[in-house]
């Protein structure tokens, strides 16, 4: 179809991914316009309830020489994870035992990939991360801990794994919440010393890991160094700023800013 | 105090007043999440009718926190309107519902009680109130305000325009601005959501929306919707700020979790009220409040989150502000599950900070883990226009690719004006006439190449 055009100023959206300039049937959306945000929509709601394949993403991992223990949340489904982030942070009873006949001596960095809000993500950029990362690892001489799969994740899950696995520092990969323009966001909350109790100002982030965004490999070398500096400090968190030449790591939330 | 309610053979009892307003809250994700809610359905309904029987006078004897222990419980009673009270002091909540449906009760009355009303009392009523009990009291509440244009009057819906970029590019906002600006969006205000909150970034921001503004004469108001501490400093250096901005909260403790202070507000109001940059108005104040972030902030002590959300508005109305919004979907499921829950919470919010005396907008807006979508947001901007609210926001195509949520477009307001017959702020809707961006009913003109706001916007020496 061809239906009403854009506005004489689309070239303006040559300086900003916002959806200007969209033109107008009376005083409503053409009719193009209504249906690629609902395409935009859908896929990100397809994101949010997809189901974390965790049996693929055990053998990837075991391609990349790497050992994993599926885990759950006290969450038991999609909509008790929405509803109750609470239970998304908290291991389930099976999961701690699990973990527990891993737990050896204990470890310097403990792995969590996780679904959170896009297990799209997760399935399209964990693996890649993961392969980028272990040539990094190496050269930090780290003992590293199994790597821990788990459904219905929030980030302070990783605070129970570290704990249960006796680990000194925690990687959590986890999907983002999936925006319009992209569904498959994956970000690292970064903790040293887990415990039940952290907060996102003891924790360094690095977000936006995708394709067409941050990709895994410069992600690799931002979580590597940031690794290697928690581990010096003995501390993550806003008094750790990330100056690696590769890209920012931000803590979550500005407090008290707009929305 | 304790409060019961029998029905059938059921006695249901509610030890305090905290305990019974939240029993007998519309159901919603974050009072269950809290552990507050009703346990059943008909415990939700007991509650509501041992409400009703509770007189106004009882309410404002039984702080939810005590006054010692929390700077907005203290602004609260401090602030009580106790001569206005005495014409409805004798009501209970159950008789507040009736006399506001009451066709005797009329904008007059209601704008005289404002300041006697406290946020428990809104919030109390506001639970025994149907949707469609919310839209009629709402919309006889006028509250007008200004600044360089007047918001609020009657037959009105003002929008503001949120022109974000993922990097606060120029460029990029400046795009927007063009955007919205000739769709006839921005009189509430022209604000900015930054991605960062470095002071060097807010003030060039705050430059280019001061230099926008002035180069075109439009008669709209700027905001960067930073830290109230940034907006302190920057205007202590001298850099133009029409508006001050902050996200408040119902209790100390959650406005601590913000990073800002009753004392903190005062004295940034006074700085942007001395540097007298509004032309027609002195209200210099932008706040933003929503459902769920005192339970967020782990501050709710035990209250619902529509009381505590209630309560955020004591703190707005205590400075005058030009612009309150909730963001009412912005949370998350966790707080509101679904397009029901968010239409509810919008309707109760605006209801409540308009009987309270406020200028309330509302962020009509969701997640994508929130069960809704389009067709919702359509339905509860429509309810709000249904109540006369004061502004909604304008993002490009409903998709803030800043910030990662959607709210309501430029179409979304022309769809409001259409099917509601509602104009703009009127030296605003001037101003685009003159501009040739509307026609003289308001309706925009066909969309033509070379306007000189486009003209401006592509940056020097692009191709």
């Amino acid at each position: 179809m061809t239906g009403a055009p854009r506005d004489p100023w689309a070239r303006l959206g040559t300086w900003t991914p916002a959806r200007i300039a969209l033109g107008r049937a009376g005083a409503s959306l053409p009719t193009h316009e209504v249906l690629s945000f609902a395409l935009a929509h859908a896929r990100a709601r397809d994101a949010v309830h997809a189901c974390l394949d965790l049996a693929a993403l055990a053998s990837d991992l075991k391609l990349l020489g790497l050992t994993s223990v599926e885990a759950s949340s006290m969450a038991r489904d999609r909509v008790t994870y929405l509803r109750r982030p609470d239970l998304g942070r908290q291991l389930d009873h099976a999961s701690q035992d699990r973990l527990t006949v891993h737990r050896g001596d204990g470890c310097d960095l403990v792995v969590l990939i996780g679904d959170g809000l896009s297990a799209t993500a997760v399935a399209a950029n964990a693996v890649p991360l993961m392969s980028a990362l272990l040539p990094l690892l190496r050269k930090l001489e780290l003992k590293l801990g199994a790597v821990v799969i788990a459904q219905n994740a929030r980030v302070a899950l990783g605070d129970a794994v570290g704990v249960s696995l006796g680990a000194r520092l925690v990687a959590v990969l986890i999907g983002e919440r999936p925006g319009l323009s992209a569904a498959d966001s994956l970000s690292v909350y970064l903790t040293y010393a887990p415990r039940a109790g952290r907060t996102d100002a003891e924790r360094n982030c690095i977000s936006n890991i995708r394709a067409d965004g941050l990709t895994p490999e410069a992600a690799a070398i931002n979580l590597s160094w940031l690794i290697s500096a928690a581990m010096e400090m003995k501390l993550t968190g806003v008094i750790l700023k990330d100056r690696s030449v590769a890209v920012r790591a931000t803590s979550e939330h500005l407090a008290g800013q707009g929305k | 105090m304790a409060y019961s309610q029998s029905v059938g053979n059921t006695r249901y009892s509610f030890p305090t007043l905290k305990s019974l307003l939240a029993k007998a809250s519309p159901p919603r994700a974050g009072d269950r999440l809290a552990g507050v809610a009703a346990a059943t359905a008909e415990e939700n309904v007991a509650a509501k009718l041992a409400l009703a029987d509770v007189p106004l006078s009882g309410i404002l004897a039984e702080p939810l926190i005590p006054y010692e222990d929390d700077a907005v419980t203290r602004l609260i009673i401090d602030s009580h309107d106790a001569r206005a009270f005495e014409q409805i002091s004798s009501m209970t909540v159950g008789e507040f519902r009736e006399f506001l449906l009451s066709h005797d009760t009329d904008a007059k009355v209601l704008t005289g009680l404002a300041q006697a009303i406290t946020p428990e009392m809104a919030a109390a009523v506001c639970k025994l109130m149907r949707n469609q009990d919310l839209i009629l009291a709402a919309r006889k509440c006028h509250v007008t305000t200004a600044f360089r244009n007047t918001i609020g009057l009657p037959g009105t819906m003002a929008v503001r325009l949120q022109p974000n970029h993922p990097t606060d590019d120029v460029a990029g906002i400046v795009a927007s601005i063009a955007d919205g600006l000739m769709y006839g969006c921005g009189d509430a205000v022209i604000g900015i959501n930054p991605a960062t909150d470095q002071p060097a970034r807010i003030e060039e921001l705050l430059r280019l929306l001061d230099n926008f503004i002035q180069r075109y004469a439009t008669p709209t108001q700027g905001c960067v919707l930073c830290h109230v501490s940034t907006t302190l400093d920057l205007m202590a250096a001298g850099i133009p700020v029409d508006l001050v901005f902050q996200s408040i909260g119902g209790t100390e403790a959650t406005n601590r979790s913000f990073g800002s202070t009753l004392d903190m507000l005062r004295e940034a109001s006074d700085a942007a009220q001395s540097l007298k940059r509004g032309t027609i108005g002195q209200n210099v104040m932008y706040f933003e409040t929503g459902q769920g972030s005192a339970l967020s902030a782990d501050a709710h002590f035990g209250i619902d989150q529509q009381t505590c959300e209630a309560r955020a508005y004591a703190v707005a109305r205590a400075f005058d502000p030009l612009l309150v919004n909730s963001v009412v979907g912005f949370i998350g499921p966790e707080y509101l599950y679904d397009g029901k829950e968010i239409l509810r919470a919008a309707l109760e919010d605006h209801f409540c900070g308009k009987l309270m005396g406020l200028p309330m907008g509302i962020d009509v807006c969701y997640t994508n883990h929130a069960e809704a979508d389009q067709d919702d947001m359509d339905v509860v901007l429509a309810a709000l226009a249904a109540s006369g609210v004061t502004y909604i926001m304008g993002v490009p195509g409903a998709d803030d690719v800043m910030l990662g949520y959607q709210s309501t477009s430029f179409h979304d307001a022309m769809f409001v004006r259409e099917a509601f017959g509602l104009g703009r702020a009127p030296e605003f809707e001037k101003w685009l006439a003159e501009m040739r961006i509307t026609d003289p009913s308001g309706r925009l003109l066909p969309p033509a190449g070379g306007h000189r706001l486009i003209e401006d916007a592509i940056p020097v020496g692009a191709p």
